[in-house]
């Protein structure tokens, strides 16, 4: 990488510079242009942020920068011009497997990936991982580079760092983990560190410490940081400059004010419409009806015995004593974070699960109470006819093998309401065409369809027998922003055309405030706070819903909200 | 760890138990009463068994009575005095017969096994590596002839080709005039002469399996996220390579050991008899198509227990290379 | 990849990923509407090996079923005079006494000469006999499929009477071409029956364990690993060598079969379960159960579609073990028997080292049956579950 040409001299700031990058993916029978002409230059400190939405390119984009594309990927075009003292070398055309991109990778550049745990080898210790990473580009001695590690521990804020070291990958929590990712990408001193949603596998509390830690660094070492994300609240609590990509093209570059504040492109605009629309409720009328679903003193305790030979027995409340009440067109939240104990809720509600104690108690059209937890097969099958669920994940929910049609009319046929072929399609038609679906895709298969489609299809199948209330467990994480209030937006109509009430299960406050009366804060299988949606999500109470509520990053670069977020310590468990 | 590894032993007890009574099922399937229709024969041909000795072995082993109680004398014959019966035909106790004819089929299944695994290891790994090189596809062409080859037809062939085109035999573990002969350098010099064959002939369909199970493992380890980690970091590629991957794919690498023993004892069994090595499969055979009982089932018996020693082996070794396994 | 939501908000630009098709016509959102079967169908064909194997194995099958017709002769007509009489060699024109030469499919005669070292009698190819072969000739009679009487066959010497050994003869002076045709019904047969009975075997014992559940999913489990881990060989002698020799070779050829898939159930029952186990987690087959669907439709609509393809492509890997373990066990002797003709039964005749060098395609022609017939399921097998799975890779 000898002789610089004159032309590839930068800008006095500007420490990277991407020109006119080009990826394409050559697949058996066609090719994608991943990524097309994208363009953006990386200034000395600053935090550039890729935002985009899944497909955008945003990930191929910042793996290119280190060389990183595999196979069937292709560098079709462009540069990436790299600082190198008064000149630049060109990233781009540099042998992939060659020492000089060597250097580069984790020396110069480092990388955090979104996925913390398949990002780490679950064989080795972490300790060797990041060590490893030390030697390589420092030519420390074993137990000089194993000091350094304990030391970069102790940076990214790992308590007991001498000890840790010394473990394996799954023996971390979620958040240490990209903690411990973090002191591997920095093990180098890199100018620049690219972190590729480096939060989206995390709670919000501990995305918060996350980005907290990662601003911390970057201005302690004067880091670049080129931060990928499809959240436009992380953009806005984190960036300086901002490039949205589309389709593997850059549509808008910026500073995050003027992002957020003046748009020009109509998609940045529509996927800040899509956000910020989140920020407020939609439900202006708090029904009072009276309680259709009615769960009293609910616990559920796995269990299991300890055996003779040294396997300690154990046992995990996963949900602790919790009693709510759903009433007639109202929409109720769950909200907790991972391991709250919500999505068991969910599953002990429809009976997916039976409960360990407490009482579950349903209003039925005729106006009698009836107890779930002891219904019999038949009162079950009557009950699931009524009480319908929709599910995260539009991919595993659906049958692959079955038709659109064949699965929104399967309750129709096993309930025995599908005897007439014509009648069936015709009721079909009918949910399709009020879910937003084109009814003549109705004989195609899930797979050609996409997330959003096939959510809607989810929830065709959930409206089929004429249901009083459905259950939603995160049915709209899967989702990209723009296609998320989409769905949230249909649900809403449906509830006022159908008059549904709705248990909406979410680890997602804005979707919360967005589309619920009243939330259920659950921590640790217990409910800590229950009350009216904007209450709760403006003014909470408790120590853990504030922490929780205030780690929401905000979309308005103007009003920051996790710099001055409250901090909950967790009451050790006696 | 040691609770691990004792929780495996106990665990076994109940599959060998299984065994033990498979392996005596199948020996009592033949109509009629052995030592009844050995009298038979014997006394067609003349010769004399002494009737004393015939009432004194119907009492040890429970001949004339029901099914379950001939079962619980043989193993506690087993537990208690090392005794797996007696063998009619050789007329002596079956112990005496089987542990060298054992001894000789433990040496060549590892002495396979660690064929198998020398050689597979670097050419699974050249195929993933290189996966779609020309190479991959000539050892992946290789490999399934070695899959469809069954052992006991490789081996004619090899002796066909010994005997036509180097004029000599194949077969036995030594040559004739070594094989009474007290051990010695040249006793060993010549064993090693003879065993390559057997061992390359057993170990030919376990190291084409193997060969596959490495490549698409380390196929799929490829395209982890870790590996690009590794990259990331500033590694050489040969670095990441054998320092991420290769670790992990090392364990289905290792616990294939439960799978490949069976293999291998089976193929030593059926090539033994084709190359007529002194192992348990020649008296085997033997033992089972003149229904000598008690020899046939001891021998099923044994090997069964061999391939289960082979896999708490694997269970152990797969916990020392795997921290999932060993703290999890 | 995902098609555009059609209800996204209208947008002046693109409404999809940047693509450009390879091929002309072709679109590659196309799959978008093709059902499962028609996807697995289309990664099948991609894959070239796989068909080649996969047409192999239907002319074996094809073969199997008019092995009567097929072959030139009866496996059981011995020919002394003609005893290791050596392959012989199709040919396709013949000189004639002018000088030029004429098509007329042929093979050559033989002649005896004198080894004068061994001291034997050996057959040579006699170039200068001619012996005239035909397609559809008349020869031999048989009855096809042991009902329809007939005597024509496929290839055959014009004169019944002359010598045509297109793979040599063995021992007795038969036509190895014609047994080795015959050995092939035999000996794919029990592929194909034994893993009918294997798979019946694997799923009545894999749903018992599904169904009960508690101490008979145990017992089962158990009973899987104890077999699985037993030796194969030793127990498939075992079990072979307690048929007793009075029995008829019918007997004996269902005996066998069933033997032989007493053995490779447990691989199949083990994946079936496990991946039987794996769909009733996934998020469809709950969704059916919250749809009010009971067990049986659960199973029978919901899990089987999707394990279908899987089972097919275990089922076809499973084949080959059961070939080779018949011809195994006809090989030892212990299996079928004389006069029943499989390719084991034909290797028998190899198995003394001095009458192979004497006869090598004895050896050679019965192991490429074997060897064939196994690779051509292997590859079908492995191209079937590559395909198996539309959704995935």
């Amino acid at each position: 990488m000898s002789g610089l040409p004159p032309t590839q001299s930068l800008p006095p700031d500007v420490v990277l510079s991407v020109r006119d990058l080009s990826i394409d993916f050559t697949m058996h029978d066609y090719i994608l242009h991943a990524v097309r002409q994208v363009s953006f230059d990386l200034r000395r400190g600053e935090t550039l942020c890729l935002v985009g939405e899944s497909g955008s390119g945003k990930s191929v984009t910042a793996r290119s920068l280190m060389g990183l594309v595999e196979r069937p990927g292709r560098l079709v075009g462009g540069s990436i011009l790299l600082r190198e003292g008064d000149g630049a070398v060109d990233v781009a055309t540099l042998d992939p497997k060659s020492r000089a991109i060597r250097a580069i990778r984790g020396k110069r550049i480092g990388l955090v990936f979104q996925e913390p745990m398949s990002s780490l080898s679950p064989v080795h210790t972490i300790g060797f991982q990041i060590g490893q990473a030390v030697r390589l580009h420092s030519g420390l001695s074993k137990d000089e580079a194993r000091e350094r590690t304990i030391e970069l521990l102790r940076q990214v804020e790992i308590s007991n760092p001498a000890a840790m070291v010394d473990r394996y990958a799954f023996e971390f929590s979620g958040g240490m983990r990209q903690r411990a990712m973090i002191a591997m990408a920095l093990a180098g001193n890199p100018e620049i560190l690219i972190a590729d949603e480096p939060t989206t596998a995390l709670d919000v509390t501990t995305q918060a410490e996350i980005l907290d830690l990662v601003r911390r660094l970057q201005v302690e070492k004067g880091m670049s940081m080129l931060l990928i994300t499809h959240d436009l609240g992380v953009v806005a609590e984190t960036a300086d400059t901002v490039a949205v990509m589309r389709y593997g093209k850059v549509v808008e570059t910026g500073g995050v004010d003027a992002i957020f504040h003046a748009p020009q492109h109509p998609y940045t605009r529509q996927l800040l419409a899509a956000t910020v629309k989140l920020e407020r409720g939609a439900r202006t009328v708090a029904p009072a009806g009276e309680p259709v679903l009615s769960v009293s003193n609910l616990s559920k305790v796995y269990s299991t015995e300890g055996s003779f030979f040294g396997r300690k027995p154990f046992s995990l409340k996963a949900v602790d004593d919790v009693s709510f009440d759903l009433h007639a067109g109202e929409n109720l939240g769950i909200v907790g974070e991972s391991g709250s104990g919500k999505t068991t809720i969910g599953k002990l509600l429809m009976r997916v699960i039976e409960p360990t104690a407490g009482s579950i108690s349903y209003r039925g059209a005729d106006g009698a109470m009836r107890e779930v937890t002891t219904l019999d097969a038949g009162g079950l099958a009557a009950f699931r006819r009524d009480v319908r669920f929709v599910f995260q994940d539009p991919f595993g929910s659906l049958n692959p093998r079955m038709t659109v049609r064949e699965i929104i009319a399967d309750p129709l046929v096993v309930s025995g309401l599908g005897q007439d072929r014509k009648q069936v399609q015709a009721r079909v038609a009918e949910l399709m065409t009020m879910v937003g679906l084109d009814p003549k895709g109705m004989e195609r298969y899930p797979h050609a369809f996409s997330g959003g489609q096939r959510q809607r299809i989810g929830i065709a199948r959930a409206l089929a027998l004429d249901p009083r209330v459905i259950i939603a467990d995160e049915a709209t994480s899967a989702l990209d922003v723009s296609i998320r209030s989409q769905v949230l937006d249909l649900l809403l109509e449906l509830q006022q055309r159908l008059s549904l009430s709705f248990v909406f299960i979410s680890h997602d406050i804005s979707v919360i405030r967005y589309f619920c009366d009243r939330v259920a804060v659950m921590h640790r299988g217990k409910i800590v706070e229950i009350g009216p949606a904007a209450e709760i999500c403006s003014a909470p109470r408790e120590p853990y819903t504030q922490s929780l509520i205030s780690a929401v990053p905000s979309p308005d670069p103007r009003h920051k909200r996790m710099l001055n977020r409250r901090r909950f310590v967790a009451p050790v468990p006696a | 760890m040691a609770g691990y590894i004792l929780r495996r032993i106990l665990y076994m007890i109940p599959t060998l138990f299984g065994m033990s009574l498979i392996s005596f099922l199948i020996i009592e399937l033949p109509p009629g009463d052995y030592l009844t229709s050995l009298l038979a024969t014997m006394s067609d041909s003349g010769q004399t068994i002494d009737p004393a000795q015939v009432e004194l072995l119907k009492s040890i082993y429970g001949l004339d009575q029901p099914f379950y109680v001939q079962y619980f004398k043989w193993i506690w014959g087993i537990l208690s005095r090392g005794d797996f019966g007696y063998s009619f035909e050789w007329n002596q106790p079956v112990s005496k017969l089987i542990w060298e004819r054992m001894g000789s089929t433990l040496l060549i299944s590892i002495l396979s096994l660690v064929f198998v695994w020398v050689v597979s290891f670097p050419i699974g790994l050249y195929s993933a590596v290189k996966r779609h090189s020309i190479g991959d596809h000539v050892f992946t062409l290789i490999g399934f002839l070695g899959l469809a080859i069954p052992n006991f037809i490789l081996a004619l062939v090899l002796m066909y080709v010994a005997f036509a085109w180097l004029g000599q035999s194949v077969g036995g573990l030594y040559s004739p005039e070594f094989a009474d002969a007290p051990w010695s350098w040249d006793k060993f010099v010549d064993l090693l002469a003879h065993l390559w064959i057997p061992i390359i002939i057993i170990g030919s369909s376990g190291t084409a399996a193997l060969i596959r199970i490495l490549r698409a493992n380390l196929t799929d380890e490829l395209n982890k996220p870790y590996v690009l980690t590794a990259r990331a970091k500033g590694l050489p590629e040969h670095e990441v390579v054998l320092i991420y991957p290769v670790r992990i794919a090392l364990n289905p690498f290792v616990s294939a050991l439960g799978w490949v023993l069976p293999h291998l004892v089976s193929g030593v069994t059926i090539v033994a008899i084709v190359l007529n090595l002194p192992t348990a499969g020649p008296l085997l055979f033997r033992a089972l198509v003149s229904q000598d009982m008690y020899l046939a089932g001891s021998f099923i018996l044994l090997l069964s227990a061999l391939t289960l020693v082979g896999m708490l082996v694997s269970d152990v070794l797969l916990a020392l290379l795997d921290p999932r396994i060993r703290l999890g | 990849m995902s098609v555009s939501d059609t209800t996204a908000l209208p947008l002046a630009e693109e409404s999809g990923p940047a693509i450009t098709p390879l091929r002309k016509g072709t679109d590659p959102m196309a799959t978008a509407a093709a059902g499962p079967w028609r996807l697995v169908a289309r990664k099948l064909v991609r894959q070239k090996l796989a068909m080649a194997a996969g047409a192999m194995i239907v002319l074996l099958y094809l073969v199997a079923l008019f092995c009567e017709v097929i072959a030139p002769g009866l496996p059981e007509t011995s020919r002394a005079q003609y005893t290791f009489a050596p392959p012989q060699r199709l040919g396709l024109f013949v000189n004639k006494p002018d000088g030029t030469s004429t098509f007329q499919l042929h093979v050559k005669g033989y002649r005896t000469e004198i080894d004068k070292v061994a001291l034997r009698r050996t057959f040579v190819v006699d170039e200068t006999r001619i012996v005239p072969v035909g397609f559809f000739v008349k020869g031999p009679a048989y009855t096809l499929w042991g009902l329809i009487p007939m005597d024509t066959h496929l290839i055959g010497p014009l004169r019944p009477s002359d010598p045509m050994y297109l793979l040599g003869t063995d021992r007795l002076g038969r036509d190895l071409f014609s047994r080795l045709i015959y050995g092939t019904r035999v000996s794919m047969s029990i592929g194909l029956i034994g893993v009918s009975l294997s798979l019946m075997l694997g799923v009545v014992l894999g749903a018992l364990a599904g169904f009960y559940g508690g101490w008979v999913d145990m017992l089962i489990g158990r009973l899987v690993e104890v077999v699985s881990a037993m030796p194969t060989i030793p127990l498939w002698l075992g079990l072979a060598a307690a048929i007793p020799v009075t029995w008829s070779p019918l007997q004996v050829y269902f005996v066998i079969t069933i033997i032989v898939s007493l053995l490779a159930w447990t691989s199949l029952a083990r994946e079936v379960r496990g991946r039987f186990l794996a769909l009733r987690n996934e998020d469809f087959v709950t969704a059916a159960r919250l749809d009010g669907s009971r067990e049986r439709r659960l199973i029978f609509r919901h899990i089987l579609p999707s394990l279908t393809s899987h089972i097919l492509a275990v089922v076809t890997l499973a084949i080959p073990t059961m070939i080779v373990a018949e011809t195994s066990l006809s090989f030892l002797g212990i299996g079928l028997k004389p006069p029943v003709v499989s390719w084991g039964v034909l290797l028998q005749d190899a198995q003394n080292v001095r009458t192979v060098a004497t006869a090598p395609w004895l050896l050679f022609w019965p192991a490429a049956a074997v060897v064939l017939a196994v690779l051509s399921f292997n590859f079908f097998g492995d191209g079937l579950r590559d395909a198996a799975d539309p959704y995935h890779g």
